[in-house]
C-alpha cells in the first residue's frame, strides 16, 4: 500500500527535523493529520526561540545596546523575510500581530469602524469564510450601519463566482474572501475577485490563513488590499500573526491598539502615530515568535512552495482515492486536486465525527472534529459537524494507509 | 494506554443506537435545551413531574454516541426518582466520569461511563444532558457547555 507515485521532495528527510514527529500517543506512532489547525514545528524554528532568549533578548526599537541592536536586526529582518515571502513591495506593509484574528480585527475596526465607511455602503463576504473572517464585520455592521451580502457556493464547495456580479455594486466598499477555506480545501480565485472589487473602487481583503502556508502567495499579483495570516500555521510559532497592506490603506488607517511603540509624541491627551508598519505594533512585540516565523520562511523556501503545494496536491488525490473506497465515506469539497489545498472534511456513515475523532486518537491519529469555526459554513453543508484530515509537508502516504485502516476500525466499532 | 473498549461499551453503542425514552413529552412540565458549540450536539429533556418526584421522562436531540447513549440512560437511571436524588446522581456521575474517585458500584448501569474519564474532551458528551435535566430542574431553559 506505499507510494504510487514518487514524490517530488524527500519526505522522510523532512520529517527528521521535526521532534514531536518521532513521539508516540496512546501507545502508537503519531500521525499528525491536524496542521490546518496547528501546524508542527521543525527544530530550526524551536532552536530559534529559544536562541532569542538565550543569546540576544532586549527590547527592539528601544535599547541602546549592542544586545537590543542584534534583537532588533533579527526582528526587522523576519519582517523583510515575510515580505519577500509574500512579495510585499516593501518590508513596511507588513505589521506583526499575533494571529490571523487579530490582523482582521485591525482591519475591520481601523479601516472599517475608524474608517471611512458609511451608513448604506456594504461589504460583501463568502458563506465559507472562518469566523475570524466573519464576526469582526459584524463589527463593523453594527458600528457604522453597514450591510453585509455573502457570495454562496455550489454543492460541491465552489464559490458562486457568477452571484459577485449581482452582489458587487457602487456600494460595495469592501469585498472580503478566504483564499483557501479551512473546510472544504477550496482554492478561490482571489485575483479575480480582487479585480472586482477595484472595478467599484472597492478593497479586497483577503484571509490567507490557510493559504499562504501552502501555497505560492503573491500580493502584488493578487493586487489585494489586505492579506492576514498565522505563523503557527506554518511550521512558524504560536502567537505571531501577519497583517499585510498596501502602504497606501496602512496609512490611511487607524491602530486598533494604542501604547508603546505605535507613537511618534505623546502629549497629555493626544498623540501622534509612528509610521507604518509600527503605528500596529502597539506594545513590545513577540520578538521570538517574528524571529522564529523568520526562520519558518527560510524552512519553507527551503523545501519551495512548488513543491509542498505539488506534495499535497498528490498526497490529497491518493488520500481521496483510498477514502472514497472506504464504506459510507462522504467527502465534502471539489474533486480537483488542482482547485484545492491538503484538507479533506469528512463524514462516516452516521457516525458522529467526535466518535470518529476518538477512535482514530486511540490508534494514534490525530484528526480533527466539530464545525471548525465556521458554522455557517455548517449550515450550508446541512450538518452540525464533520471529521477533518489535513496535510502538511511532513506527512505520508503511510499515514494516509493508517487513517483510512483506522476508519474501518471505526466501522468496526458501530457495525 | 487508553482502552477503546473501555469508552465505546457494547451498553452504551446500544443505547446510541437504541436510546430510550426518545421523544417528547406532550404536556411537559419542565423542559430545558441543552447545546454542546463545541460539536453541535444538542438535546432537549422533557420532564412530567409528581410533586418533587420525577414522574416521566423524554428527550430528543442529536449527538456523538456518548453523548447520545449518556442521554437514554440518564433517562432510565432518574425516572421514579426526586429532584435532590437525582442532583445527587448526577454529582456522583460527574464524578465517575471525571476520574474523581465515584464508586462505580453506586452508580448502577451508569458505571459503563467510567472509561469516559481516560477522555478529558469527551467529560462533556457524557455529562450534556445531565446539565440539561438539572437546567430543567430547575427551570433555566437552555444550558450551553463552552
Amino acid at each position: 500500500m506505499a507510494s504510487k507515485t514518487k514524490l517530488l521532495m524527500n519526505v522522510e528527510k523532512i520529517r527528521q527535523d521535526f521532534p514531536i514527529l518521532s513521539r508516540t500517543t496512546r501507545g502508537k506512532p503519531l500521525v499528525y493529520l491536524d496542521s490546518a489547525a496547528t501546524s508542527q514545528k521543525p527544530k530550526a524554528v524551536i532552536d530559534s526561540v529559544s536562541d532569542f532568549f538565550s543569546r540576544y533578548n532586549a527590547n527592539v526599537h528601544r535599547a541602546i545596546y549592542e544586545l537590543g541592536e542584534e534583537a532588533t536586526r533579527e526582528y526587522e529582518g523576519a519582517r523583510e523575510k515575510v515580505a519577500q515571502f509574500i512579495h510585499a513591495r516593501s518590508p513596511n506593509e507588513v505589521a506583526f500581530t499575533k494571529s490571523t484574528t487579530e490582523s482582521l480585527n485591525t482591519i475591520a475596526y481601523g479601516w472599517g469602524i475608524k474608517g471611512k465607511l458609511r451608513e448604506g455602503d456594504e461589504i460583501v463576504s463568502t458563506v465559507m469564510e472562518h469566523h475570524s473572517n466573519h464576526v469582526p464585520w459584524f463589527f463593523v455592521q453594527d458600528a457604522k450601519g453597514v450591510k453585509m451580502k455573502w457570495v454562496g457556493m455550489t454543492d460541491d464547495g465552489a464559490l458562486r463566482m457568477d452571484e459577485y456580479d449581482d452582489l458587487i455594486t457602487k456600494r460595495t466598499k469592501v469585498v472580503t474572501v478566504t483564499q483557501c477555506s479551512n473546510v472544504l480545501g477550496t482554492i478561490n480565485p482571489v485575483q479575480e475577485i480582487a479585480k472586482r472589487a477595484h472595478e467599484v473602487g472597492a478593497i479586497c481583503v483577503v484571509d490567507g490563513a490557510q493559504s499562504v502556508p501552502h501555497i505560492a502567495v503573491d500580493v502584488q499579483k493578487i493586487d489585494c488590499d489586505f492579506l492576514a495570516f498565522s505563523g503557527h500555521k506554518m511550521l512558524g510559532p504560536t502567537g505571531i500573526g501577519v497583517l499585510y497592506g498596501k502602504e497606501e490603506r496602512l496609512q490611511e488607517m487607524e491602530p486598533l491598539m494604542g501604547g508603546g511603540e505605535m507613537i511618534r509624541e505623546v502629549h497629555l491627551g493626544t498623540a501622534k502615530w509612528n509610521d507604518v508598519p509600527f503605528k500596529f505594533e502597539g506594545g513590545t512585540p513577540n520578538m521570538a515568535g517574528a524571529i522564529g516565523l523568520g526562520v519558518a520562511v527560510d524552512y519553507l523556501n527551503g523545501i519551495g512552495m512548488d513543491s509542498v503545494r505539488q506534495h499535497e496536491m498528490e498526497l490529497t488525490e491518493y488520500a481521496l482515492d483510498a477514502l472514497n473506497g472506504v464504506q459510507g465515506f462522504h467527502g465534502f469539497g471539489l474533486s480537483d486536486v488542482s482547485r484545492r489545498g491538503g484538507v479533506i472534511s469528512f463524514t462516516l456513515g452516521d457516525v458522529h465525527p467526535h466518535d470518529i475523532a476518538s477512535i482514530l486518537d486511540v490508534e494514534g491519529i490525530a484528526i480533527r472534529s466539530g464545525h471548525h469555526c465556521a458554522q455557517p459554513l455548517m449550515e450550508r453543508l446541512n450538518v452540525p459537524a464533520t471529521a477533518r484530515a489535513s496535510f502538511y509537508v511532513y506527512n505520508t502516504h503511510e499515514e494516509v494507509d493508517r487513517l483510512v485502516a483506522g476508519l474501518r476500525k471505526v466501522l468496526d466499532v458501530f457495525a | 494506554m487508553a482502552d477503546l473498549k473501555a469508552l465505546y461499551q457494547e451498553v452504551i453503542l446500544d443505547h446510541s443506537k437504541n436510546p430510550r425514552n426518545f421523544h417528547k413529552l406532550e404536556p411537559a412540565d419542565r423542559t430545558a435545551l441543552g447545546r454542546n458549540p463545541l460539536c453541535g450536539d444538542q438535546f432537549t429533556v422533557y420532564l412530567r413531574m409528581d410533586g418533587d418526584r420525577i414522574a416521566e421522562i423524554g428527550f430528543e436531540g442529536q449527538g456523538c454516541a456518548i453523548s447520545k447513549s449518556s442521554a437514554s440512560m440518564m433517562t432510565q437511571a432518574v425516572k421514579g426518582k426526586t429532584e435532590d436524588e437525582a442532583e445527587d446522581l448526577f454529582d456522583r456521575f460527574h464524578d465517575l466520569v471525571t476520574g474523581k474517585g465515584a464508586d462505580p458500584e453506586s452508580l448502577g448501569k451508569l458505571a459503563v461511563f467510567q472509561g469516559v474519564s481516560e477522555f478529558p474532551i469527551r467529560v462533556k458528551c457524557a455529562s450534556l444532558s445531565w446539565h440539561t435535566l438539572k437546567a430543567a430542574l430547575e427551570a433555566k431553559g437552555t444550558v450551553s457547555l463552552e
